[in-house]
């Protein structure tokens, strides 16, 4: 019998999981680690940000959908991996630390025969001073990030929206809290759905609103931006979101890099080295993101850590981490089989694992600070790189170690994205989008780097509905409900 | 007399060298029956990717 270890129950590791113990069955065990006692469908955090959806319309408890799926579910964070084993033991093991209540403190050694690191973004509030401490959000700004900080963050709306109902007028800063933060699409649709709000409630007139972020361009999304077809001309979407932040009245700051947080106001430098200050009475700023903080130890206990994670804290896998500059950068340089290169029972799924570089192109300052947009890991790719995983662990235990690997590169797969710029079932609209590749191919696509005939946006009530479907449907497919294998990733 | 979309363009400000939608193509954007076809459509475009990418 085989152990499998999950660490992590998202996007990434759920689907591992949940794939892993179907396919494998009782005859070898599944185990996810995860500090979290539910789930999250991460994407409607931004409804519940602005008090359109409730905390427990986007979570769910774990426990009884794990023991559904004849996982064994612990509680934990994970601390460290002995990949060699120690002193007394060849098997390896991960070392973890209950969470879950009347256990906390209480640390084990879990041993396995096959890992999957899949404990997406540690949320680095502290890289920038003031945004917050460690993973903490601190106290002048709002957060998305989790559905607890979106609850949070409507409830700071709303004084907002009073505040000006009462005639004061209020200002909101929306965006990046760092130079190297992703994830500007979740900030896109929060500032989108505020200014819609805002119009709802009769106050739109009384709030300045403004986009700050790292992008050199509005449409970047941390992935190079994307080039869409319309009336036979190609068009950056720099032009559509351009084009949207106008017809909102939204302003834009863009090529920033926060460098501090204070009440009521922000620090920034931009890329031509220029600095500035924005005031805000309502900011939410995305943290940028590293990896957990594991640690790896070798058999003698020596520390390995820089073997098996790059020094941004993710998990090093097989993609190209000697590329060098911009200019040689190659689609071939991102991972397939997600298998770190020194220890082959061992993956990284998801946010989890260390991209070989950024997408978009960097940037530097005169003052030599890097501002550049990492690359996104949104849910499409997570699942289906966390299924992949899944195929290959589980052929490497049903077929023995020269068991054929699956493959999920981004620069072989699309995403489809649906940006919500603003709920309401006859009212709401939002950007749907396909990216194909998600990682541009410039040597297969010229120009583009992607293949126009599937990589399409446009913006509507259609994709208001899709976003509403798509939430109801995953959050079905997590819970194991009847025919959930049938709902793609 | 109500402004046109356009007129709210600041002259060499950040409203300058973009696409301003006017109301017809607001207008689409949320138009049921007209949306409902783009539903389909977005769909089976998406559906397309999807397959791709498995």
């Amino acid at each position: 019998m085989a152990r499998l270890v999950v660490l992590g129950g998202g996007v990434a590791g759920h689907t591992t999981a949940t794939f892993a113990a179907k396919w494998l069955g009782s005859g070898h065990e599944v185990v996810v680690v995860t500090p979290n006692a539910k789930w999250n469908w991460i994407p409607s955090n931004i409804w519940v940000g602005v008090g359109k959806m409730s905390k427990e319309d986007v979570t769910f408890d774990l426990a009884p959908v794990y023991a559904k799926g004849g996982i064994n579910y612990k509680q934990a964070k994970a601390l460290s991996l002995n990949p060699e084993g120690n002193e007394s033991s060849d098997k390896p093991f991960v070392t973890i630390e209950y969470t879950e209540a009347g256990k906390e403190g209480q640390t084990e050694n879990v041993e396995y025969d096959y890992l999957v690191n899949a404990t997406g973004p540690k949320l680095n509030f502290g890289a920038t001073p003031g945004l917050g401490e460690g993973s903490q959000l601190g106290e002048h700004t709002v957060s998305v990030c989790t559905a607890d900080h979106a609850v949070h963050a409507s409830e700071e709306l709303a004084k907002c929206i009073q505040k000006m109902k009462n005639g004061e007028r209020q200002k909101f800063l929306i965006g990046t809290g760092h130079g190297m933060c992703t994830c500007q699409g979740a900030a896109f649709e929060y500032i989108f759905n505020i200014e819609h709000e805002l119009k709802a409630a009769g106050v739109r007139d009384m709030a300045d609103m403004k986009w700050i972020s790292n992008e050199s361009f509005l449409g970047d999304f941390g992935m190079g931006g994307l080039h869409i077809k319309s009336m036979d001309y190609t068009v950056s979407s720099k032009i559509f979101a351009e084009s949207l932040f106008v017809e909102r009245g939204v302003k834009w700051l863009i090529g920033a890099h926060t460098n501090k947080v204070e009440a009521g106001k922000i620090g920034y430098e931009l890329l031509d080295g220029s600095t500035g200050e924005e005031t805000f009475d309502f900011a939410m700023l995305i943290p940028p993101f590293a990896g957990v903080g594991l640690k790896a130890f070798n058999k003698a206990g020596e520390d390995i850590t820089d073997t098996v994670f790059a020094p941004n804290g993710f998990m090093k896998v097989d993609a190209n981490y000697a590329a060098g500059g911009y200019e040689n950068w190659k689609a071939s340089d991102w991972p397939s089989t997600y298998q770190n290169p020194t220890y082959s029972n061992l993956f990284a799924a998801g946010i989890a694992f260390a991209p070989p570089h950024p997408i978009s192109k960097p940037m530097t300052t005169p003052n030599g600070t890097m501002i550049v947009p990492t690359p996104p890991r949104t849910g499409m790719p997570s699942g289906i790189i966390g299924k992949a995983v899944a195929y290959s662990v589980c052929d490497l235990i049903t077929k023995g170690e020269n068991a054929h690997l699956h493959e999920a590169s981004m620069a072989d797969m699309g995403a489809a994205c649906v940006a919500s710029t603003g709920t309401g079932i006859f009212n709401g609209t939002a950007a749907a989008m396909t990216v194909y590749p998600v990682v541009p191919d410039f040597e297969k696509y010229p120009g583009t780097g992607r293949d126009t005939d599937h990589t399409f946006g446009e913006i509507g009530l259609a994709g208001h509905w899709i976003k509403r479907i798509l939430h109801t449907l995953f959050i079905w497919k997590a819970k194991l409900n009847f025919g959930w294998t049938l709902i793609p990733e | 007399m109500a402004l046109k979309d356009e007129e709210n363009i600041e002259a060499y400000g950040q409203s300058y060298n973009t696409m301003t939608p006017g109301s017809t193509a607001k207008f689409w954007r949320t138009c049921v029956i007209w949306q409902f076809l783009r539903f389909i459509a977005i769909n089976i475009k998406m559906i397309v990717v999807v397959g791709k990418s498995h």
